[in-house]
């Protein structure tokens, strides 16, 4: 359906700034209705409405690789209540390949997915993952794994790709550099990373359906990060992700970073904080004031055994569980833990992969479930006393609490007892 | 349990198990196949995605190859495997083996079976596997046997031992049977076996006949051991020598052809293996079975070129793909499914087949995704179990050369 049908006419004062900076352009795809505002802290609570649904946020989104939920079937995935989830553009681009997607009528339907997604550009899986990769202005040259041949991938080249993939939510093509290094190499990056979002604006032919998300750089440097804000903020792109971060720099320059980040971006537009999963940070950026969050650690832990819970993680195949005729947790309402206890599944883990599927299952109802109640709190105005209560249940004790979340979140007014 | 023949053509038996389980609200629509699960799973299955099938059998088969190493736990969780695998309320029958596993021949002694789990080989004793059926609490079960004739070519002498360790293994299940309270209810079935001895088969069968058993099942007579010629000689003389009241279990032989014949050599259940075979090799089962075509079944009208065009296509296939592909499947990995945007079986109802495209479960084989298995899984076992309703039919109206020309030839 067309996004046009589906956007409320009624986008309040929050969108009327906007429409009249966006002057003549058409309208982009997506509108952002700001439910609640944190009075203590940044966090809000919003509907972010896409071409196929409306998203509620803040929202983690799982990561579906290769157009697949890993032993998650489309019907089951939506009915965990997911409302959007990402495609890797590397990937895809890969195998089956852009041309085979268009033929079959886009990754939506190649997947037979009725909600959203969003794709990355496939910058980062490159020079991620493939040992061969040369930087220029161009774009990213490598080798392809599966036949050799090199490969450009340019801005242009990635918007193409992404547009054959019909993606709600496409990313632009950032030259990424690891979040620990330092020097000029950074500042160029982040140059460069501008002049690329432009080329991308430039490249999208279907601004009408497909959204462009701008990606915030500048490493681990405040005042590059400003520079870099203050110059993406003047293009008229839908949302804003934070880069370039959660690549094992410090947790103390992280989160200054996402703070710093979200206090320029404008407050009309949905911010995604790129590779954050983990429940601690995803409540501490919740309340930095980020939207969106995507991680692979949720569904890959699982398929190794671990299920997520309130106050940790079960390792599954431990011996520990063999006997536990409990399920996963007392309180998920997940349908792994309506019918499984930890010791079938553990069980199951010796002899089929039906088990990381029921535990796959059982994270990501997690990581939803635990982005609805922050929703919920910050809608019902007591987003501060739900962080208290979570981190009372995640730690042992208030020692054991990581300080730089302690400090994150005293940078936005609340405080832990 | 009670059995109702409703039809029978010379040993050919149309009919239905009523009155089964504890609570003697099950039945079971004969000839069928039971449900194949490891460790109480469908492989690769939720119960979600179970649930979306059709045609499940009632029944459902546990193996004590996936169970045994778990006999500590089940112990200490007292309540069978049923509620330890979260599983429906389905009649369970237990038996030895996984016959979609090879195990190595070599390891069954006078006092002792073995079973492989994912920790190895384990001993049984019959006190022990009767220790086991007491933890897992089936519905019915096979008695221990002495199945070694189905890894090797056994001499006479060895066909002959192995009828009579299974008759002597027989009488102590039964004996410690009646003495474990938590399998009352539960029923026993014997084994036959007897290699590809005419006599010994029919010695086996006669002598089991006589003890109190629930049912049989006919051992030893897997797809690799014998042609079906022989197969279905041997099948014939057994079935002679049992009652008609009770039902009998084939082991080992899935593939349709197969399943036909012993259909009307007389067997009543086979094993579910087959689909998940299938499966594995990345593999969707795409024979016609649908004798009267409605709208919204037309497998066999769009779909019955299909069948022929196989074998031209498995010599792309390595030596090992070909060896193993029968010709009532299509293999996904082939290029030819790249952009082909039809369903894997034109007609088919199942989650698969309505959601998604050859192309794409064509993209989640080469990428490897888990995704591709449960899929499979989900159409094989509709289609298959698809397969035995269809021959229910045709056994009712009499058209059963018909079937089988359908199944075998794509064409009535
Ligand atoms: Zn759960
Ligand atoms: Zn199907």
């Amino acid at each position: 359906m067309a996004a046009s049908t589906e956007r409320q006419p009624d986008m309040g004062a929050v969108n009327a700034g906007v429409s009249s900076t966006r002057a003549a352009s058409s309208a982009p795809p997506l509108a952002l209705r700001i439910l609640a505002e944190c009075p203590v802290s940044k966090a809000r609570a919003c509907d972010l409405t896409l071409p196929h649904c409306t998203v509620n946020t803040p929202v983690f989104m799982p990561v579906g690789t290769q157009g697949t939920m890993k032993g998650i079937t489309s019907d089951q995935l939506a009915e965990l209540g997911c409302q959007i989830c990402l495609g890797n553009t590397y990937h895809l681009g890969m195998r089956p390949g852009p041309e085979l997607i268009e033929k079959a009528k886009g990754l939506h339907n190649f997947m037979n997915w009725k909600n959203n997604l969003l794709t990355d550009s496939g910058g980062f899986q490159m020079v991620s993952l493939v040992a061969l990769s040369e930087v220029t202005e161009e774009g990213v040259r490598f080798q392809s794994p599966y036949d050799g041949k090199e490969i450009m991938l340019s801005p242009e080249q990635s918007i193409a790709i992404q547009n054959s993939l019909g993606s709600d939510i496409m990313m632009q093509l950032d030259d990424v550099v690891s979040s620990t290094i330092t020097g000029p190499r950074v500042e160029e990056a982040m140059k460069r990373s501008i002049r690329w979002l432009d080329r991308c604006i430039a490249a999208n032919k279907n601004p009408d359906r497909q959204n462009l998300f701008a990606i915030i750089q500048g490493g681990l440097n405040a005042e590059l990060r400003k520079a870099c804000l203050e110059e993406m903020t003047k293009r008229d792109v839908p949302g804003f992700a934070i880069g370039g971060l959660s690549g094992g720099e410090a947790k103390d320059d992280f989160w200054r970073m996402v703070t710093l980040s979200t206090d320029y971006l404008p407050r009309t537009k949905p911010r995604y904080l790129m590779g954050v999963g983990y429940a601690v940070e995803l409540v501490v950026c919740s309340a930095l004031g980020c939207d969106m969050f995507d991680c692979v650690f949720p569904t890959r832990t699982a398929r190794f055994g671990t299920a997520l819970v309130p106050w940790g993680s079960l390792p599954l195949k431990k011996k520990q569980f063999a006997k536990d005729f409990q399920p996963i947790d007392p309180d998920c309402h997940c349908p792994t833990c309506e019918r499984h206890t930890r010791a079938y599944l553990h069980a199951l883990f010796k002899c089929d992969t039906a088990a990381m599927h029921h535990v796959t299952i059982h994270n990501i109802t997690y990581q939803l479930s635990l982005m609805q109640a922050v929703r919920t709190s910050i809608l019902e105005g007591r987003f501060p006393e739900f962080v208290r209560t979570f981190m009372r249940r995640m730690y042992p004790s208030q020692e054991t609490y990581p300080s730089w979340a302690v400090e994150a979140l005293a940078s936005v007014n609340i405080t832990l007892d | 349990m009670r059995l109702e023949l409703c039809r029978v053509l010379q040993q050919c038996r149309r009919g239905v198990l009523l009155d089964l389980g504890n609570s003697g609200v099950h039945s079971l629509e004969l000839p069928g196949c039971l449900l194949y699960t490891r460790c109480g799973t469908v492989p690769h299955l939720t119960h979600h995605t179970l649930s979306t099938l059709k045609h499940l059998p009632a029944a459902t088969q546990l193996t004590l190859d996936s169970l045994g190493e778990h006999q500590e736990v089940l112990e200490e969780f007292q309540e069978g495997v049923r509620r330890f695998a979260g599983l429906n309320d389905t009649l369970l029958f237990c038996s030895l083996h996984d016959s979609a596993v090879h195990h190595p021949p070599g390891y069954t002694t006078n006092k002792t079976v073995s079973v492989w789990g994912s920790g190895g080989r384990m001993e049984l004793t019959v006190a022990q596997y009767m220790a086991l059926q007491k933890a897992i609490r089936p519905n019915w079960y096979q008695s221990m046997a002495d199945g070694e004739t189905r890894q090797l070519n056994p001499a006479r002498k060895r066909v002959c031992k192995a009828v009579d360790r299974t008759l002597s293994h027989l009488d102590e299940c039964l004996s410690l049977h009646f003495k474990t309270e938590e399998l009352s209810g539960a029923e026993i079935f014997g084994v036959v076996e007897g290699g590809d001895v005419s006599e010994e088969r029919v010695r086996s069968a006669r002598e089991t006949a006589k003890r109190p058993v629930g049912g049989f099942v006919l051992d030893g007579f897997h797809t690799a051991a014998m042609s079906q010629e022989l197969r279905s000689q041997l099948i014939t003389a057994v079935v002679k020598e049992l009652p008609e009241n009770k039902p009998r279990i084939l082991l080992g032989v899935g593939h349709p052809e197969e399943v036909l014949a012993c259909v009307e050599a007389g067997i009543d259940l086979f094993e579910g293996f087959f689909p998940f075979q299938v499966t594995e090799r990345g593999c969707a089962l795409s024979f016609s079975y649908t004798l009267d075509p409605n709208p919204e079944r037309t497998v066999f009208e769009r779909n019955g070129s299909e069948v022929e065009e196989i074998p031209q296509h498995r010599e792309n296939e390595t030596q090992e793909n070909w060896e193993q592909m029968t010709r009532f499947e299509i293999n996904l990995k082939d290029k030819r499914y790249q952009d082909d945007f039809r369903p894997l079986v034109v007609g088919c109802g199942c989650y698969c087949c309505r959601s998604h495209q050859r192309a794409y479960l064509h993209h989640l084989l080469m990428t490897n995704e888990l995704l591709a298995g449960v899929l499979l899984m989900v159409h094989n076992l509709e289609h298959y179990c698809g397969f035995f309703c269809s021959l229910r039919g045709a056994l009712e109206s009499g058209r059963l050369d018909a079937f089988k020309r359908m199944v075998l030839h794509g064409r009535v």
